[in-house]
């Protein structure tokens, strides 16, 4: 449903009569305020339902919150990193409906109905074939930046399962790794896809 | 020891305990020494006090516990020992000297461990030590075939006392079963899958997150801000100033906003609108700094570095003089994990969580600055997304530190990109003038290098020992020492004032050192009108104190020019460019094919590197740091640079400072060479030799000399 309003200004309606920490601490309590406010519209508002990794998981963080403090905060799900907080590095890089996004830049309000696959999500068992060729081909360093390169590279492979090199500097190039691990990521992508990993 | 403290993976397990060795030794088995311990499954755990930042050192310290333990490499597990310095004598991660300090007593601590249990096996089948042999975690009297587990003999193993490990017998090299193999690295499986947890991942019970808003220029300080505004985020808690506290952390103080989650702290930072008292460095800008460089650069030296004859007077006789300055850039580590940590400060003791290469320097500091004892201060060390000498400061976990005990609750600190890019402790900005004077038979009688530089010691050290012009130079210099034979030389420094922070970068002084003699060497071979591979191996004679050093390098000039195929045209449009350089007690040798792109900028798009580090101890992770030192060299040549304005760093995320990318990385290919000489280090040498040698590349390529880094300035 639409809120008519921003939702953070309908939230400071109440700020008045309550500390900023019983808002903050207490969801419960404040939804609970909304319901039996004037407008019980603003309980769903509050509470997003998205979608991750096959399951549904109902969210009272701020709707402006980007998916990927949800994730790391909210739902210790960190296996998606902090980079750069605004999209230039591919660290936090997920999947919804299968193409790679960056979640540090994608509000949960905007998420909707599509389903968010993280690397926790992306196989059980280290068993996506990217997976497979990561380890076969050693090429994590310091690790920071592979899942978000991996989910980069999970979704490209599903758009073109034979990607040249030329595709692949496109679709890698918003991941930055500072190890320099570029030419193994490349000859692990180019193996996944020959599906000898 | 609890089977949680572990991640378990096909037999390999590598982790970070919540124990300590007394309660590992508590949990029974056998503990000859603080690296190692046997259960009595035969489960075989190696305690490391390094820190493996992504350098694959954690891989091969315990292969060389294994190899002399003669240990079934897969019931091997690693975890990060505690640190102890009373234990362990290596706990600081730098200076790529893990694998050279480990060398010796790493491979003594599974030697003495072997001792024992072949005693003890040999007490129970009461016969002589000599008639058994260790294998694959068994013992085994030769004569009768009889054999034992370790496990078997953990009990009795316990009960004797542990030999001098400096006395145990080591493997002839020509007997390792584990030195000298692709072994895969147990924490690879771990970054697959989002399962290794980093510093920034640490979730503790009861925590809150903060981030502090410090003043973009150094030295300033907090003037205005809306603390209200800020506490009218939805979870944000407090709002208050930290100081900034000088020498060794050096941190920038501000104010810092602790709320519930690290988005609403990061929204109450931006809600302070803070405004800044800028202090006394808001007049510092990179062209200011140029200046007075380059007045540097003529003046009078404040330090001699080293002298051999009358440089000066060779000048006179020469037949030709050349000269050249090369101007290298701040560099920030911009490591992909931003700075954090979570700091736990009570009363009675203070819990540190973070990715550190300087656990030992944290847990005193925090000591003397808490009063606490030093045992009292726990660092649980985390994985590091990356170090490159970043994670050897102090600056972060000390604001933790200082933001736990105001808010009396566990804080995880987190910076942002953008107070990671402008707080950073930079590779020192650096300027050389080289001049050399040829023979008639275009060899040099003479070189001179004026190295000015913003000193790292400057940073660092107390005022009496900065009036001493050697101290202020002392890490200035690394790399700057030329192997090559060259009958008089002169190398002085003088010091560039700045208020720019600035400390270790991957290869410290021997990344802008490195570049100016390599590339310096390559304009004389050019001058002299000689090809620069021979131009070198003819002055890289077999004489001197360094005799073996020029050996091992005048081997790697001939592999990468062999393997680089330097003797074969380059492609269309590309050209070719050779560099050699030793340092950390490796030699590396690069051979970077280059092209000019439509639009000007300068693509490498291949490098073959040859590497030399003595006894490559794992070859996959030799090759691995060469290929990860080429690119990070490569971003600091081709395109990456920070800049000064008003006291402050320009850039503030991947946008501003531009890294390699993978369409920017060329192909690299790395040919391994074991000399045998004494083991090097392999974390930083692979970054020095990379910008001379795309450098050599451009000038062969385009006629033009790069001397002012990065190439592809914006």
């Amino acid at each position: 449903m639409e809120p008519k309003t921003p939702p953070r200004r309908r939230v400071r309606l109440f700020r008045n009569a309550f500390t900023h920490r019983q808002l903050a601490g207490q969801n419960n309590f404040i939804c609970f305020l909304l319901t039996e406010g004037p407008d019980t519209r603003q309980f769903d508002v509050m509470a997003i339902t998205i979608t991750i990794n096959g399951a549904k998981r109902v969210l009272n963080d701020d709707p402006g919150t980007p998916l990927l403090w949800v994730l790391r905060d909210t739902l210790a799900l960190t296996g998606t990193k902090f980079g750069c907080g605004a999209g230039l590095c591919g660290a936090c890089t997920v999947h919804l409906d299968g193409k790679a996004v960056r979640s540090c830049t994608t509000p949960i309000s905007t998420v909707g109905l599509r389903q968010v696959t993280t690397i926790e999500g992306l196989s059980p068992n280290r068993s996506h074939p990217l997976q497979r060729a990561w380890i076969a081909e050693q090429v994590p360093q310091c690790g920071y930046c592979q899942s978000g390169q991996i989910m980069s590279a999970a979704a490209l492979l599903a758009g073109k399962p034979k990607p040249t090199d030329a595709e692949i500097d496109a679709a890698m190039s918003g991941n930055i790794c500072r190890c320099g691990t570029y030419c193994r990521i490349r000859r692990a992508i180019h193996r996944a896809a020959q599906g000898a990993a | 020891m609890e089977r949680r403290d572990f991640l378990k993976l096909g037999g390999l397990i590598i982790g970070f305990p919540a124990a300590l060795p007394r309660q590992l030794q508590a949990a029974g088995g056998f503990t000859p020494n603080g690296w190692l311990r046997i259960g009595q499954a035969g489960d075989i755990t190696v305690l490391l006090e390094n820190t493996d930042i992504g350098q694959g050192s954690w891989t091969g310290l315990a292969m060389l516990v294994a190899e002399e333990l003669d240990a079934d490499w897969n019931s091997v597990r690693i975890i990060q020992a505690p640190a102890d310095p009373k234990v362990y004598p290596h706990l600081s991660t730098g200076g790529s000297g893990a694998t050279i300090a480990g060398w010796e007593y790493l491979r003594q601590a599974g030697a003495q461990a072997r001792e024992m249990l072949i005693t003890a096996a040999a007490n129970r089948w009461k016969v002589s030590h000599e008639t058994c042999r260790a294998e694959e975690s068994r013992v085994r009297h030769q004569p009768s075939g009889r054999s034992f587990t370790y496990g078997d003999l953990v009990e009795d193993a316990a009960k004797l006392t542990p030999p001098d490990p400096k006395k145990a017998p080591l493997k002839d090299p020509k007997d390792y079963r584990l030195i000298g193999r692709a072994v895969p690295r147990p924490d690879v499986p771990l970054k697959v899958d989002g399962s290794a947890k980093y510093g920034i991942d640490v979730q503790v019970p009861g925590m809150l997150y903060a981030v502090v808003a410090r003043c973009p220029t150094f030295g300033g300080k907090p003037k205005k801000y809306d603390t209200a505004a800020a506490k009218r985020i939805p979870g944000v808690r407090e709002v208050f100033e930290i100081s900034a506290i000088g020498r060794m952390p050096n941190t920038a103080g501000g104010i810092a906003v602790v709320a519930d989650n690290t988005w609403a702290a990061m929204q109450g930072r931006k809600a302070l609108a803070a405004t800044w008292d800028l202090g006394p460095n808001a007049l510092e800008s990179s062209e200011t700094l140029r200046e007075l460089a380059h007045k540097q650069l003529q003046g009078p030296a404040t330090y001699v570095i080293q002298e051999r004859g009358n440089a000066e007077q060779a000048f006179a006789g020469a037949a030709k003089v050349v000269e050249a300055i090369y101007e290298l850039p701040f560099q920030p580590h911009a490591t992909m994990e931003p700075m954090n940590c979570t700091a736990d400060v009570r009363a009675d003791g203070i819990d540190i969580w973070t990715g550190t290469q300087c656990a030992r320097e944290i847990k005193n500091l925090l000591a003397g600055f808490s009063g606490l004892p030093s045992e009292a201060i726990t660092i649980h060390n985390q994985w590091a997304g990356g170090g490159f000498g970043r994670r050897y400061q102090w600056d972060y976990p000390t604001e933790a530190w200082q933001i736990s005990k105001a808010a009396g609750k566990p804080v995880k600190l987190t910076w942002t990109r953008e107070d990671d890019m402008q707080h950073d402790f930079y590779r020192p900005l650096s300027y050389h003038r080289l001049r050399a004077a040829l023979g008639s038979d275009g060899r040099p009688i003479a070189w001179t290098h004026r190295i000015v530089s913003t000193s790292i010691r400057e940073v660092f050290d107390p005022p009496e020992r900065l009036k001493d012009p050697a101290g202020v130079a002392r890490q200035e210099y690394g790399g700057s020492e030329v192997l090559y034979s060259i009958p008089k030389l002169r190398v002085d420094y003088a010091p560039l004032p700045s208020c720019v922070r600035r400390a270790w970068w991957r290869s410290v002084s021997a990344s802008f050192n490195g570049f100016a003699v390599e590339s310096f060497i390559d304009e004389l071979a050019h001058a002299a009108g000689r090809n620069p591979l021979d131009f070198r191996l003819d002055l890289l004679r077999d004489e001197g104190e360094d005799a073996a050093i020029i050996r091992r390098i005048r081997k790697i000039l001939e592999v990468v020019a062999d393997k680089g195929g330097w003797a074969k045209p380059a492609p269309a449009g590309c050209a070719r460019g050779i560099a050699a350089f030793y340092s950390f007690g490796s030699v590396i040798g690069y051979v970077a094919t280059v092209s000019k792109e439509p639009n000007g900028t300068i693509r490498v798009r291949q490098v073959t590197g040859a590497v030399d580090c003595g006894t490559a101890v794992n070859p996959d992770s030799v090759k691995m740091m060469v290929e990860g030192g080429a690119i990070f060299g490569l971003s600091a040549t081709l395109q990456g640079e920070v800049t000064v304005a008003n006291g402050a760093i320009v850039q503030t995320n991947f946008d501003g400072y531009r890294a390699v990318r993978m369409a920017d990385a060329p192909a690299i290919d790395v040919h391994v060479v074991n000399s045998g000489a004494e083991i090097g280090g392999m974390g930083e040498p692979g970054v020095p030799p990379i910008a001379p040698a795309v450098a050599n590349a451009v000038f062969a390529l385009t006629g033009e000399r790069p001397r002012r880094l990065p190439i592809n300035r914006s």
